[in-house]
């Protein structure tokens, strides 16, 4: 993947092969600037590849974004703040009119409490912690019922401790909807928690350094983190960074 | 901070003012007096007031056009503007090929425009309708280019994954993203259009507030003269509520 910018082109990924498998969770781990949130968009259909082909479920990006097959999560919630949080959990339904055209998988309604927003459905964003838009935004990537969820580093602008929370979460509704997911992230102990393979970058041009597989019991629990397996995971994973860099 | 209790907030946004512009009126009446200023240069605040009611059907008659010169203004400038706006944020090419013009025609001092528009548009309400939205049109465009192209990036990424098409993208994230933007550059149209108008009625005219403020200076009939100029302040005051209103009713997450 190549950009045209005023300095010149910035070839920001190349030669990248990646194969995600049916209701996996993957994690894209790697310094900034590595092109992993570019990979996701090229997934997404936001930007087209200089060369190179991604292929999801058995057709081209542009096909799975038409028929809605993977919801996408962002790093800022980006609600409409004229909406409130049902509202926003609905938008998705509202353009194209896909509401009315395809029977919807989950009301609105249960999704909000699914995120653990039950009683705040007529909140506005404004009236709503960073945490509470991060889930709110989850709730409308789902509303549509996507088989794929992307995520752009959705936890990064939280705290510490609301993270945790909604890697907790996160996992339950993964857990609960069976969706595969690509979770672009910055964190070790996040990508170690909650997936199953995490695949390391290189700086730019972002490459995959190393694929390493997560063997750890499923479901997870906060106590894990502790655990001298999950060290050895973070331990492998600082490692290849370093290598990488 | 701490809370406020709504009587507080009365008489912070109310009481205050009132107390201010009573005090400026009583200095005004001891300033006449004590340097003995005679009527026809400034006339007393009583003078004034015996003007509002004595010729209020005189003052009323010729409010009438200006209100509908400066709301019809208003009205034709903010469309205009608006959507001078929406055609440049969808047509970049537009834009650099415009918006260099509207500046341009910015500068123009609208003093010398209003003569310009009468000999082309003639005595009636045209001339005068066309200075307010003038005056009107570039503080809307510039606002509105800005809140149309202030939508949150994300939620433009957004509206792209979801397939959205062009008016689906200006409907749910444009458009109400540059409403607060909209009012912001109403409110400050709505007391430029009532000046746009009163300029014009300067010239090639005899009716409006305009001209009845240049007919009372020639006259020395200064008390007249102020009480003209009290309601247009009053008209404009009026105008720059409404649209406050309309904002507080229709922008509500922005509170």
């Amino acid at each position: 993947m190549v950009f045209g910018t005023s300095a010149g082109p910035v070839h920001a990924l190349a030669n990248i092969t990646l194969d995600v498998a049916r209701g996996e969770f993957i994690a894209l781990i790697g310094p900034s600037g590595c092109g992993k949130s570019t990979l996701l968009r090229l997934i997404a259909d936001v930007l087209q590849p200089t060369r190179g082909t991604i292929e999801i479920r058995g057709g081209p990006p542009s096909r799975a974004r038409l028929a809605r097959e993977f919801g996408f999560v962002f790093q800022h919630p980006g609600l409409l703040l004229w909406r409130d949080a049902l509202a926003n959990v609905s938008l998705p339904l509202a353009i194209g009119a896909w509401g009315r055209r395809h029977a919807s998988p989950h009301r609105p309604e249960a999704l909000l409490e699914l995120v653990g927003l039950k009683g705040f459905e007529h909140a506005f964003p404004r009236q709503l912690s960073g945490g509470m838009q991060q889930r709110v935004s989850i709730a409308r990537a789902l509303v549509t019922g996507p088989p794929i969820l992307l995520m752009d580093e959705p936890f990064g602008a939280l705290d510490e401790i609301t993270r945790d929370h909604l890697n907790q979460e996160l996992l339950r509704i993964w857990e609960a909807t069976g969706t595969t997911i690509v979770f672009v992230t910055h964190s070790i102990p996040e990508a170690v928690y909650l997936a199953n393979r995490v695949f390391v970058f290189t700086p730019r041009p972002g490459r995959v350094q190393e694929e390493v597989a997560i063997e750890l019991p499923s479901p997870r629990a906060p106590s894990m983190k502790d655990t001298p397996e999950f060290l050895r995971h973070t331990a492998t994973l600082r490692r290849a960074l370093a290598k990488s860099s | 901070m701490t809370a406020r209790s709504p009587d507080a907030v009365l008489v912070r946004r109310i009481v205050l003012p009132l107390v201010v512009i009573a005090g400026l009126v009583i200095l005004w009446d001891v300033a006449i007096r004590a340097f003995a200023i005679p009527p026809y240069v400034i006339p007393t605040p009583a003078s004034v007031g015996h003007a509002l009611v004595k010729e209020r059907a005189r003052l009323v008659e010729n409010a009438i056009p200006t209100i509908l010169e400066s709301l019809g203004g208003f009205a034709l400038g903010n469309l205009v503007a608006i959507a001078a706006a929406i055609a440049f944020v969808h047509n970049k090419m537009l834009e650099r090929a415009l918006y260099p013009v509207a500046v341009a025609v910015r500068t123009l001092p609208v003093v010398a425009i209003a003569p310009i528009f009468v000999l082309m548009l003639g005595n009636g309400y045209s001339p005068k309708i066309a200075i307010a939205a003038l005056i009107t049109f570039f503080p809307t465009l510039v606002n509105m280019v800005e809140g149309l192209e202030s939508a949150d990036p994300q939620a433009l990424e957004l509206m792209h994954v979801l397939s959205a098409s062009r008016t689906e993208v200006f409907r749910y994230v444009r458009w109400p993203s540059s409403l607060p933007y909209l009012f912001s550059a109403m409110r400050i149209a709505s007391t430029s259009s009532v000046l746009g108008a009163l300029v014009a009625e300067w010239i090639g005219t005899n009716t409006g507030l305009g001209y009845l403020i240049v007919l009372t200076t020639y006259d020395f009939r200064t008390a007249l003269l102020y009480a003209a100029m009290v309601v247009t302040s009053a008209i404009a005051l009026a105008f720059f509520f409404m649209v406050s209103t309309l904002e507080w009713l229709l922008v509500r997450w922005e509170r």
